[in-house]
């Protein structure tokens, strides 16, 4: 009896010494620099998204006629545009547009992608046929191409931009995730929550999608940076946001008229692009070294 | 290997024709009247009717896709709203530039992804690697567009060496291919090295070091030939990446192609051209995607017993 008491006074000791599964992961994760400079730089970015209106030096809507299309000064740190509107406070408050477009469309075709991806894995035989073939479908058309098509449809505008880019992540998606619902498939807890007569949507739900996630959370970080991409050059390409708003696609679109001289338009919010773009991209490299060994090219 | 290609080939067909469907389905899902659509806005409700019956659009929806499948097989695409001319000559006009284009890009990108993935896995783990891998990263991350304007505001407006826009000699062709390539180049870049890695750890290599091979003929004789077919495949399926942006990338140097055509045509509410577009690029795709896999077999005679 008393060795067994001191066994388990043992383990409590070990249990103590032994950091959580969060802590462990987020030292390693800190071991990667790339990726933990991303991560702040993301987190920044989500900061300044929800505080960003109160920040801004200058209002980024608001016209000053005297001060037109001038350089960078320390007065405005990244000039002004045609309209003589600050460019940083503009970048400021695009930062919501364009981080809020590309998640909820990252998050709609995830979550739609993850369902279909479960199901057509998990069910299998015919439903996973006809799943497949229609991903098959959305696959022949190149992403850009399909979310084209689908602002040609429904009309320009960003709530169709979500739609259009949602559209073409739901196939990759519920490729990746179909791919590691088979593989837990075969697991023996699966087998064992069968067993006990559990029912499919909750082996599903409670068993398959927790083991699922680390693959979905990589895969979502790194669409983002492609999302951001592609409703810019939507926007740019004058389907997506409004000219006059700060979304920055937008605003690259109408700096294109004042190339030559006021290169500072052109500038700044292709670099805030490029730089949010690779920091996303980054931050999902470090996470699928860590999370998901395996999806390491 | 006929077998394999004609089996190939056939199992296509039910794509194309879902895709044909869905391309089909366009004209219908447009909000509104695709007949007032096409008859135009002043247009009589005898004349919305007239068009009506011209397109066929009274006729039930299966008929109509078979008639568009059969003019589509003989290469009528239908007719333009804005020019009236036949989308086909439309396309046709405008085709060439693009598929110069794509070339271009692909070229410079193959031949300076695979250099770079080669100089990152020679070099693995040490600053030459971490300089490829982050140039590649940002390759990737680089809008397309932003690249395009940088490109031109250096070399048309500071330097004159490249004209900003058109299609006119070769000169025009420069630009815009490095900008839309530069993305492509990066994947390629990073598929070489991680298959090049691979393949150093291979028993065949270790053989030939064994055998006392220097290390260029390793990499250039032995490792890279069996590195180099996943690569093909990343470039094919990356193909789609190019002809979206093509469309970009075309807009920002007023490029005649497709994608300005395209553009234009959305922005016309042009449907029959859009329309076309949006197939002919599906089809390029998938039939890019075709040539990949058989040059694949062709390289991998694995996969042709699979």
């Amino acid at each position: 009896m008393s060795s067994l008491q001191s066994k388990s006074m043992e383990v409590e000791q070990i249990k103590i010494k032994e950091p959580g599964r969060f802590q462990q992961f987020w030292r390693s994760f800190h071991r990667k620099k790339p990726a933990v400079i991303s991560f702040y730089f993301v987190l920044l970015l989500f900061v300044i998204m929800i505080i960003g209106p109160f920040i801004t030096p200058y209002d980024a809507a608001e016209p000053d006629y005297n001060s037109l299309l001038e350089t960078p000064s320390l007065t405005h740190f990244f000039g002004t545009d045609e309209y003589g509107r600050d460019i940083l406070s503009r970048i400021i408050a695009g930062a919501k547009i364009s981080l809020s477009v590309s998640v909820s469309a990252v998050s709609l075709g995830a979550i739609i992608g993850t369902m279909l991806g479960l199901i057509s894995g998990f069910i299998g035989k015919w439903v996973d046929k006809l799943i497949m073939r229609g991903c098959d479908v959305l696959f022949a058309f190149p992403d850009l191409i399909l979310a084209i098509g689908i602002v040609a449809i429904l009309g320009p505008g960003l709530k169709n931009v979500v739609i259009a880019v949602a559209f073409f992540s739901i196939p990759s998606f519920a490729r990746i995730v179909r791919g590691a619902t088979l593989e837990v498939k075969e697991m023996l807890f699966v087998e064992a929550a069968e067993s006990i007569g559990a029912g499919r949507m909750r082996i599903m739900l409670k068993h398959i999608f927790p083991e699922t996630l680390p693959t979905i959370i990589v895969y979502f970080t790194m669409n983002v940076g492609t999302a951001i991409l592609a409703a810019a050059s939507l926007s740019f390409l004058g389907l997506g946001a409004e000219p006059s708003s700060p979304d920055w696609g937008a605003m690259l679109s109408v700096s294109r008229d004042y190339i030559g001289t006021a290169f500072h338009l052109v500038f700044f919010p292709g670099l805030i692009i490029f730089l949010t773009v690779l920091a996303f991209n980054l931050l999902g490299d470090g996470l699928r070294e860590m999370l998901d060994p395996k999806m390491k090219d | 290997m006929w077998q394999y290609l004609v089996k190939r080939i056939i199992s296509l067909i039910p794509l194309l024709l879902v895709v044909s469907f869905v391309v089909f389905m366009f004209i219908h899902i447009i909000p509104g009247d695709p007949a007032r659509l096409l008859a135009g806005k002043e247009a009589t409700v005898e004349e919305v009717e007239m068009a009506r019956q011209s397109l066929g659009l009274d006729k039930p929806l299966y008929e109509q896709y078979f008639v568009y499948l059969k003019g589509l097989l003989s290469g009528d695409l239908g007719y333009s709203i804005k020019s009236g001319a036949p989308v086909s000559k439309l396309i046709g006009d405008r085709i060439l530039p693009t598929l110069g284009l794509t070339f271009l890009s692909i070229l410079w990108a193959l031949i300076v992804g695979i250099l770079l993935g080669i100089i990152s896995a020679v070099f693995r783990n040490r600053w030459p690697d971490h300089l490829g891998m982050f140039t590649a990263v940002s390759g990737i991350s680089l809008p397309n567009f932003w690249v395009g304007l940088v490109l031109i505001q250096l070399f048309s407006v500071q330097l004159g060496i490249f004209p900003t826009g058109g299609a006119d000699g070769w000169k025009s062709y420069i630009m815009p291919s490095f900008a839309l390539g530069a993305g492509i180049m990066a994947m390629i870049a990073r598929f070489t090295r991680s298959s090049l890695v691979d393949s150093m750890k291979q028993d065949y290599i270790r053989m030939g070091r064994a055998k006392g091979l220097g290390s260029g003929s390793i990499v250039f004789g032995h490792a890279l030939k069996n590195s180099l077919i996943p690569v093909v495949t990343v470039a094919g399926l990356q193909f789609g990446f190019l002809l979206g942006g093509s469309v970009v990338v075309e807009t920002v140097f007023s490029f005649p192609g497709l994608g300005t055509l395209l553009i234009d045509s959305i922005q016309f509410r042009d449907y029959p051209v859009v329309q076309a577009e949006i197939l002919l690029f599906a089809v390029q795709f998938i039939l890019v995607n075709l040539l990949i896999d058989i040059v694949y077999s062709f390289l991998n005679p694995k996969i042709r017993y699979e």
